[in-house]
């Protein structure tokens, strides 16, 4: 079920329903459009790997979808409902967490006191550590993450794959149903890489929607159920990545098409509104 | 994170850790202390170390328990404004105008009090509306805006000095004469009232860490072994017993004429702020925000904390706390003049906290830290004083243990960073 081109309809295939759908929506700063009729779907209990070159508008859809600003433009449907969202708590309202590549931790706090940042449980005006610590443990348990000693210990005192464990852990504490990872491997090496793959997978076997931007094929193809790749700024292709090779892939990321798949010529050459950017294709070595 | 993978599946909250009882958490506590995490050890040994040095130094005048009040009184002002401070200082900021917003709510209660006769209480409230005005402003500078509060409160250092030079005229003083306030930080409770706040304050610590403990063992979470809490509360008993039983004896020249003993009236105020501000601190979300701004600002942000609110608040905080000092300092000299809160005030109250353990870079320190950093700047002017030490010399010296307290922090703080304990 190849989606040959973003402006095909969703395939009659019996494939479930997209949870958070984008249709056509752009966004430009200034005189640059940095989407372009962009489409995007993820579905519930599977990996969606968002792939793309430097600049070509991950981090701006994401953003976009976690409110952190409103496309300008475009359909953005949750659930089947189509919604607005302008800011993060919308979003976070509907259940969309977004764990940054800087992850965002306070180290002079503890794990628990991390998990429920900003959203503390209390009671009665006191903060109920019990509850909150119960419940840290269980979600923590729940990804199977059994590699803290303790989750009263200082954020500051665990490894790059710990505090990358408790980004993603804080990002499903509160029952979200879409989760969106902004490469959270960069900075791992590969024993904790693995491990961060394991629990992007458990969170889609428990359900979850999850988008995860990565750069490295190797953690997309060994994750993701769907890959959807971003060229200068439209949405090249989405594709099932059983359906697809690593060179198709490489090629939709560095020239937008790749035989069948990706932008017809009359997209690539349209090129970016602004008129600034390379009317061709990246050659291999700028991509990498 | 690949170290510990096969262990066997459980709740992370418990896994290997031995059985809790008073050998390891003594042992937990010398390794947290060679991670960096030197929490108030070097104050409590500052203090011990300065104790017997004056003792021995000038055994009869150093220790008796006339100097021993005397130093609670002379302490209680420092203790306050630093308690403010630290709030400010958990965020990594810093208010160098606490000593003349002292001064400045001072002179508002001195002159609602004395100039216009009006009750004590009225000028209590216009004082500390003055301080939280004053932290409202530069809260708002600094939070809304984004200047360095270094800039802001030196500009508000400068500003308020004039502005109480205006309220009480140069060379003037308002003269404080009523009883309410000059008993606050001059008078003394009834011995038997002493022993009642001594039980009050031993039972309800006894009661509420008995109980913390036996509600999270019922919930089946980590909770200290009954030892340790009955430990640290036979501590505090002791301590607490024997300063109660030494401020309980008579301490006048003269007792025929006068009788003085008794706890001072103060400590009722300093144990209620410390009760107080720590609960703030320790048990609300507001408290838990403060920490979190103080470690990572771009974190609590986007945690969805509303990152300038909770800095306006700890500057009125500290500001409104600044203001309380202010009042203690008009009571202990019966009168405010345009020097209250000035000279060395701040710099001595933001050295208590520190030396107390309250890091400069942020988003570590406790009330606790003011009082017993409070207790060592205090033991040292009143020792140096006994030793008929000129100021030259007792600024140099307060100095030198600001800056080792300082290195303690900056030294603490990288050994941290090293264990990861921050
Ligand atoms: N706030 C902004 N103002 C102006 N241009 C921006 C802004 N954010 C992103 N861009 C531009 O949008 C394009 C896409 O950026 P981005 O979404 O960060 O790409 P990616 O995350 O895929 O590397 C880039 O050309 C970048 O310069
Ligand atoms: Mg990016």
């Amino acid at each position: 079920m190849t989606m040959p081109s973003t402006t095909d309809a969703p395939s009659a295939d019996p494939a479930p329903e997209a949870l958070l759908q984008l249709r056509g929506v752009n966004k430009s700063f200034g005189a640059v459009h940095v989407l372009q009729d962009v489409d995007f779907d993820t579905y519930a209990g599977q990996v969606t790997a968002l792939v793309g070159d430097n600049g070509a508008g991950k981090s701006t859809l994401i953003k976009g979808i976690a409110g952190i600003y409103g496309f300008d433009s475009g359909m953005y449907t949750f659930d089947g409902h189509r919604v607005t969202v302008t800011n993060p708590k919308q979003a976070n309202a509907l259940g969309i967490e977004v764990v940054y590549q800087d992850l965002a931790l306070c180290d002079n706090l503890d794990i628990v006191h991390n998990l429920f940042l900003g959203r503390e449980i209390t009671k009665g005006g006191r903060l109920d550590e019990a509850a909150m610590e119960r419940r840290a443990a269980e979600t923590l348990a729940g990804l199977s993450v059994r590699t803290v000693k303790s989750i009263r210990q200082l954020v500051a005192s665990l490894s790059g794959g710990q505090r990358q464990t408790v980004a993603i852990a804080r990002s499903v504490i509160w029952n979200s149903r879409v989760v969106i990872l902004d490469e959270p491997t960069a900075a791992l090496g590969v024993a904790q890489t693995e491990q961060v793959l394991k629990l992007v997978r458990r969170l889609a076997d428990n359900g979850l929607a999850v988008v995860l931007i990565s750069h490295n094929l190797n953690d997309v193809f060994e994750v993701a159920d769907n890959i959807s790749v971003l060229y200068l700024g439209r949405m090249a292709a989405q594709v099932r990545s059983a359906d697809v090779t690593r060179n198709q892939v490489v090629e939709l990321i560095t020239s937008g098409r790749s035989g069948a798949l990706g932008l017809g010529a009359a997209a690539l050459t349209a090129g970016p509104a602004d008129g600034t950017e390379p009317t061709g294709p990246l050659t291999n070595a700028e991509a990498s | 994170m690949t170290s510990s993978t096969l262990a066997p599946e459980a709740p992370a909250a418990d896994e290997g850790r031995p059985r809790p009882g008073l050998g390891t958490a003594i042992r937990a506590y010398v390794s947290a202390v060679r991670g960096g995490d030197v929490g108030a050890l070097p104050a409590v040994l500052g203090l011990v170390v300065l104790t017997l040095v004056f003792s021995i130094l000038r055994p009869s005048t150093f220790t008796n328990a006339f100097n021993f009040a005397n130093l609670i009184n002379q302490s209680a002002a420092l203790i306050v404004i630093a308690m403010g401070l630290v709030f400010v200082l958990l965020l990594g900021e810093i208010d160098l105008s606490a000593g003349f917003s002292a001064g400045t709510a001072a002179s508002i209660m001195g002159i609602v009090l004395t100039r216009q006769g009006h009750p004590w209480w009225l000028a209590i409230i216009a004082g500390l509306v003055t301080g939280a005005v004053i932290g409202t402003c530069i809260g708002m500078l600094v939070a809304r805006l984004g200047i360095p509060s270094f800039v802001v409160t030196l500009a508000a250092f400068l500003g308020l000095q004039g502005v109480l030079l205006k309220l009480i005229g140069e060379g003037g003083t308002i003269s404080v004469r009523d009883p309410v306030l000059l008993a606050l930080n001059n008078n003394n409770l009834p011995v038997w009232l002493g022993w009642v706040l001594f039980a009050v304050v031993v039972g309800a610590y006894a009661y509420v860490s008995l109980r913390r403990a036996a509600a999270r063992r019922a919930d089946g979470l980590h909770a200290d072994a009954i030892e340790v809490v009955l430990a640290k509360v036979a501590v505090l008993a002791v301590l607490l017993g024997a300063a109660t039983w030494y401020l309980s004896t008579e301490r006048s020249r003269n007792p025929a004429v006068t009788s003085i003993k008794g706890v001072p009236e103060v400590i009722v105020l300093l144990v209620a702020l410390l009760v107080l501000l720590n609960f703030l601190l320790g048990r609300t979300a507001f408290g838990r925000h403060v920490y979190a701004v103080g470690g990572n600002a771009e974190a609590a942000r986007r945690a969805g904390i509303n990152v300038q609110r909770v800095k306006l608040l700890c500057f009125v905080l500290c500001s409104t706390l600044a203001a309380i000092g202010g009042f203690l300092l008009a009571s202990r000299d019966n009168s405010i003049s345009p020097t209250t809160g000035g000279a060395e005030t701040l710099l001595y109250a933001v050295g208590a906290a520190v030396i107390g353990g309250t890091s400069l870079f942020g988003g570590k320190g406790k009330m606790m830290d003011a009082v017993l950093g409070g207790l060592v700047i205090a033991i040292i002017i009143n020792g140096m004083g006994l030793l008929n030490q000129p100021s030259s010399v007792v600024y140099m010296v307060t100095g030198v243990v600001l800056l080792v307290a300082a290195s303690v922090d900056a030294i603490s703080r990288r050994r941290a960073a090293a264990t990861g304990r921050v």
